[in-house]
């Protein structure tokens, strides 16, 4: 597959996630934007569904956009791994030639993703944050960040093909379910087997966070470096508590240690677009801006007025994060009585 | 006794990277470079396990020749062996043709039996190269480790997913990215420092000591294509600055969030 003949490959593919029966959010979010491309080049989506007992799914993912899915139901499939899923994925996209495969870049669809890529010898974009079809060529053109710090670069794979993305979770607007849309569903045979695999699942550990998850939430507290220590991030939790808000962080707390790599957001973390997001001790720098800039009413606490937040909140404090998010807890619990 | 390889990238330390509009990529000649921080903890979990296992290390990276500093940084943490892939046809690579030659390289070093990598550099921040060196060596991966353990001729990590941690295993050789909480780097003393630069080699291979099919290497050799590399422009919005002491502010800032529905 390396010299294509790119007339030959036809249709957008989405790889669903799954996990307990339920479709990733991501995907879902993908089955949208890739439904938005494929009306744009006139083609099918179809999506791809493996795992065991996952065919319940199958329908609603047509709901979400698929005009087609693909299911792939087996006992080896039933706990994601990756050489399992890239021979099933590989051995379809050969026999359907997709002109676009869209991957969720979670942690296995970062694992995932690329490892496909090379097997079919094309080129993959990791970590998108926009998608669009270039009118004149037809191609696909993935934006992503490009430098850690302050680069966005748009990207096509002219030649090979599929043409590979990941997309962040969050990043895609989740369209509404149509329940009138029609679709086909296909089951293929699993050829694998479980003496071929090299990679054992010795256990799951789920470790569900408390409340939804950053990505999906309404309302976020962040906290920057200004917050101080782990200390301060204990109090924060609590004035996002009364908020009835998620906890997030920029990275550079993260880095010191002073809260959990789980809550942070930006480039190397989490995108957000909450309808409330208050910043408190955050510079608003590219890293930590990039994954929070679509948030709805921003409000933003820093000590220093020339801050970059103050370029795009809605509203700004310049003040002491310690002293003003004391001020803001005691208030709420005066107001909740 | 076991051999690790551990693939290391040098990254740009300075916000004020140019790019090249003929070819889309970033000059990195000439910029100042940093050993990736995330593969400070790969070398670390690989001078841990030499510890527990025994065994040699050997760092590999591609990149101009300024990259030899970042070797020489692995070097004076304590990894045996240094090799940079250093010629003008790999520049401009993208993952895909990064993966190609580094796997190359694996595959002449010959003896190992884990690679180990962090888990995504700071300025593609991509993580693909460790899956695609896998797929090119054909070995099984385990990405996200927050722990691994070795038994026998096998290793087992814990993988750390979104909302779960799974405990996986895979026979050597085998492909392993790490999480940065795994461990907390070594900060090497200055006399190893100055023996890595003294004393200590680094190799440099060029495509001609990897052989392989010169059309995948660099840009040529590369799917994915720049069209445009600009500068994010962040919404310029006017800020409503609310003002007074703590007290005040903060019953500011509540009324506000009420009036808009917020609260």
């Amino acid at each position: 597959m390396s010299v294509v003949n790119q007339s030959e490959y036809k249709g957008l593919w989405v790889f669903i996630e799954q996990g307990d029966g339920n479709p990733a959010r991501v995907s879902l979010e993908l089955l949208g934007a890739g439904r938005s491309l494929a009306d744009k080049l006139g083609v099918q989506v179809t999506a791809l569904l493996i795992g065991e007992g996952v065919s319940e799914i199958a329908q609603e993912l047509i709901y979400f956009g698929a005009d087609t899915v693909i299911i792939a139901d087996d006992s080896v499939a039933k706990d994601y791994r990756t050489e399992v899923y890239t021979d099933i994925i590989v051995e379809q996209a050969l026999k359907d030639r997709p002109e676009i495969l869209l991957i969720g870049a979670t942690c296995i669809g970062r694992d995932l993703a690329p490892r496909i890529a090379v097997r079919l010898n094309t080129g993959c974009t990791a970590d998108c944050t926009e998608l669009d079809i270039d009118n004149e060529t037809g191609l696909m053109v993935a934006t992503k960040p490009y430098f850690g710090r302050n680069l966005m670069a748009d990207i096509t794979c002219p030649v090979h093909r599929p043409q590979m993305v990941t997309v962040r979770p969050g990043v895609m607007e989740l369209k509404a379910q149509d329940r009138e849309r029609k679709g086909e569903l296909i089951c293929v045979d699993v050829k694998v087997k479980e003496e071929d695999t090299r990679v054992k699942v010795i256990k799951t550990v789920s470790s569900v966070p408390d409340g939804v998850p950053l990505e999906e939430a309404d309302k976020v507290v962040a906290g920057g470096m200004g917050v101080g220590d782990a200390q301060g991030f204990e109090t924060l939790r609590e004035l996002a508590g009364l908020l009835g808000a998620q906890l997030g962080a920029t990275s550079l707390p993260v880095d010191e240690g002073w809260i959990s790599e789980d809550y942070k957001i930006g480039q190397t973390g989490k995108t957000i677009k909450p309808i409330l997001y208050i910043g408190c001790g955050v510079s608003g720098a590219i890293q930590h801006s990039a994954g929070m800039i679509n948030s709805e009413c921003i409000i933003a606490i820093n000590t220093d007025p020339k801050a970059d937040i103050f370029n795009f909140a809605d509203y700004g404090i310049v003040g002491d994060v310690n002293k003003i998010v004391p001020a803001l807890i005691d208030q709420l619990k005066a107001l909740k009585g | 006794m076991m051999d690790i390889v551990v693939c290391i990238k040098q990254v740009p330390e300075t916000n004020e990277i140019g790019w090249d509009p003929k070819t889309g990529t970033l000059i990195r000649e000439g910029v100042p470079g940093i050993l990736n921080r995330n593969d400070k903890n790969a070398l670390e979990a690989a001078l841990q396990l030499r510890e527990q296992h025994g065994g040699l290390i050997t760092a590999l990276s591609m990149g101009p020749a300024q990259a030899d500093e970042s070797l020489r940084e692995a070097l004076s943490m304590g990894i045996d062996k240094a090799i940079l892939l250093c010629d003008s046809v790999f520049a401009g690579a993208d993952t895909l043709s990064t993966a190609y030659a580094l796997s190359l390289a694996v595959n002449k070093i010959m003896r190992f039996d884990l690679i180990l990598c962090g888990k995504e550099t700071s300025d593609g921040m991509t993580a693909q190269v460790a899956p695609q060196i896998a797929e090119f060596l054909n070995l099984p991966q385990l990405t996200g480790a927050t722990e691994i353990a070795i038994e026998n001729k096998s290793v087992r990590i814990k993988q750390k997913l979104e909302y779960s941690f799974r405990v996986v295993e895979a026979f050597f050789p085998a492909v392993i990215t790490v999480e940065r909480g795994i461990n907390q780097p070594r900060i090497p003393p200055m006399d190893s420092i100055m023996e890595a630069y003294r004393d200590k080699e680094v190799q440099v291979w060029g495509a001609g000591d990897l052989g392989g099919d010169s059309a995948r290497y660099g840009l040529k050799g590369s799917p994915t294509q720049s069209r445009n590399i600009y500068t994010k422009q962040v919404k310029k919005g006017k800020v409503t600055i609310l003002e007074g002491e703590p007290d005040e502010v903060a019953g500011k800032l509540i009324q506000t969030l009420k009036l808009k529905g917020l609260l």
